[in-house]
């Protein structure tokens, strides 16, 4: 399956779980939980950053004209596609490593800590620009702040279970070949 | 010039990216206020018809609970039909009158029709429902909305042909005018946006007496809502220290968690007042 079909299938199974099942579910009236923005994390490496930035605004776009509120998700999403490729580069064990995979997981981020902070980071950054514009004229900030870890804490879990349930096989690219 | 170009290709990602939170930020700030509730007809009608589809599984799964409170709602209106009170003889007395009135389409005020609720969201700061009726079947805009159980939900701020979007009393911008039942005094509704169904109401005077389990209504001042429609039940009342009003919490009468079914309240009158305001105000 090309890569381009894939990440559409992806894209658009991220959205449906993500309306349809996450945002039904409420935890203490405080915590929803996201999923969708792994979409996001898992674009592949070679892809230029123009077009990342492109591909994050309608993505977050379709999410938000299902919520009715345009803007908010769409902008979080942009600002995590635009750090992404920095993180990448503190992240990666050596120079070119990123050239031998197709995309951030595991394997080839080279072990669990970098991934894990790679994701964490993002997710963080995410929720907490997501909830500063939702929460623009509430200036409570200690709802905020206990929002958005709880918020992370939760996405972070979801997203330990969905690397456990569906594994991304990832061939090894050679440059030789 | 050509420094200028290098400059701008150097750092076409930072600006780029400037330039798509610029936009995301002018979608935030130009729709969300309470008359562009949506951004557009064509995105409404499409992800309507992809929730109507949701919509027709989930309601299989919530047949019992309206079931239920149907027949709740059938047993209230039961005990207001005439044939339940016994009248002194004199007073039921018909006199007909010479005059013959078309009472029915001339003097109904209000007209209640039905709407499915295909989307609702509650965990947001600014939550809208979409009901799966529209333009083509009568709703209109600024409709007052209640639910099976004759408890305000919202107004109506967009239709389309197929779909309209409601604001429901759960948006940071939503502000219905309330009172209390049972002194008569009148405020605004406002939520905080923290805790869905607990709304506050503002603006009343801490001379009014108000308890906890007290009765709010709708005022009927605006044309959206008949008076006295249900809004919720005093929670907690809270003295505003900096002003003379009370800060009331209360509970909301409809539960936004389940919304299945709503009612669209048309006023036919709202026509007449607004063109005697018009007239008052171009004679002054």
């Amino acid at each position: 399956m090309s890569s381009f079909l894939k990440n559409i299938i992806r894209m658009a199974l991220f959205i449906l779980v993500q309306v349809f099942v996450l945002d039904k579910i409420h935890l203490h009236q405080m915590v929803t939980p996201y999923l969708y923005f792994l979409f996001i994390l898992w674009l592949p490496f070679n892809m230029s950053r123009a077009w990342q930035l492109v591909i994050a605004f309608v993505y977050g776009f379709i999410l938000d004209s299902f919520r009715h509120n345009p803007g908010f998700h769409a902008a979080a999403c942009v600002l995590i596609a635009y750090i992404r490729p920095f993180l990448v580069n503190l992240l990666i064990p050596q120079e070119g490593a990123d050239g031998n995979y197709d995309e951030p997981s595991i394997k080839s981020m080279g072990g669990i800590l970098p991934y894990f902070i790679y994701v964490a980071v993002l997710t963080i950054i995410h929720h907490a620009w997501l909830f500063l514009l939702e929460a623009w004229q509430f200036g409570n900030i200690w709802y905020f702040l206990v929002k958005t870890l709880l918020s992370t804490a939760i996405s972070l879990l979801l997203i330990i279970i969905t690397e456990l349930l569906f594994v991304r096989k990832q061939k090894f690219r050679t440059n030789t070949a | 010039m050509r420094n200028i170009f290098l400059f701008i290709r150097r750092y076409f990602n930072l600006f780029f990216f400037l330039l798509l939170q610029g936009c995301c930020i002018y979608l935030i700030v130009h729709y969300n206020t309470y008359h562009n509730a949506v951004f557009s007809n064509t995105a409404n009608q499409l992800t309507g018809k992809i929730n109507e589809q949701y919509n027709k599984v989930e309601d299989y799964f919530h047949l019992k609970k309206t079931n239920d409170s149907l027949v709740k709602a059938n047993e209230r209106l039961y005990n207001k039909l005439k044939a339940d009170f016994q009248l002194p003889d004199s007073v039921s007395k018909i006199v007909l009158d010479t005059i013959k009135v078309d009472s029915l389409t001339q003097y109904r005020k209000y007209t209640y029709m039905q709407a499915a609720v295909i989307e609702n969201s509650v965990n947001t700061q600014s939550n809208f429902i979409v009901l799966g009726r529209g333009k083509k079947q009568q709703l209109k805009e600024g409709m007052g909305l209640v639910d099976i159980n004759n408890a305000a939900v919202g107004i109506i701020t967009a239709v389309s042909d197929d779909y309209a979007v409601v604001m429901s009393l759960l948006h940071k911008d939503s502000h219905i005018s309330g009172k209390l039942f049972k002194s008569g005094e009148t405020g605004t509704l406002s939520w905080d946006g923290k805790t869905p169904n607990i709304i506050s109401l503002n603006g009343i005077p801490k001379s009014a007496k108000v308890a906890a389990g007290d009765t709010i209504i709708t005022s009927g001042f605006s044309t959206s809502f008949p008076r006295g429609m249900l809004v919720g039940y005093v929670t907690e009342v809270i003295p505003e220290k900096s002003s003379n009003n009370y800060l009331i919490k209360f509970k909301t009468a409809a539960d936004f968690y389940n919304l299945q079914y709503v009612y669209a309240i048309d006023n036919s009158q709202q026509e007449a007042v607004d063109q005697l305001l018009e007239k008052a105000k171009q004679t002054k």
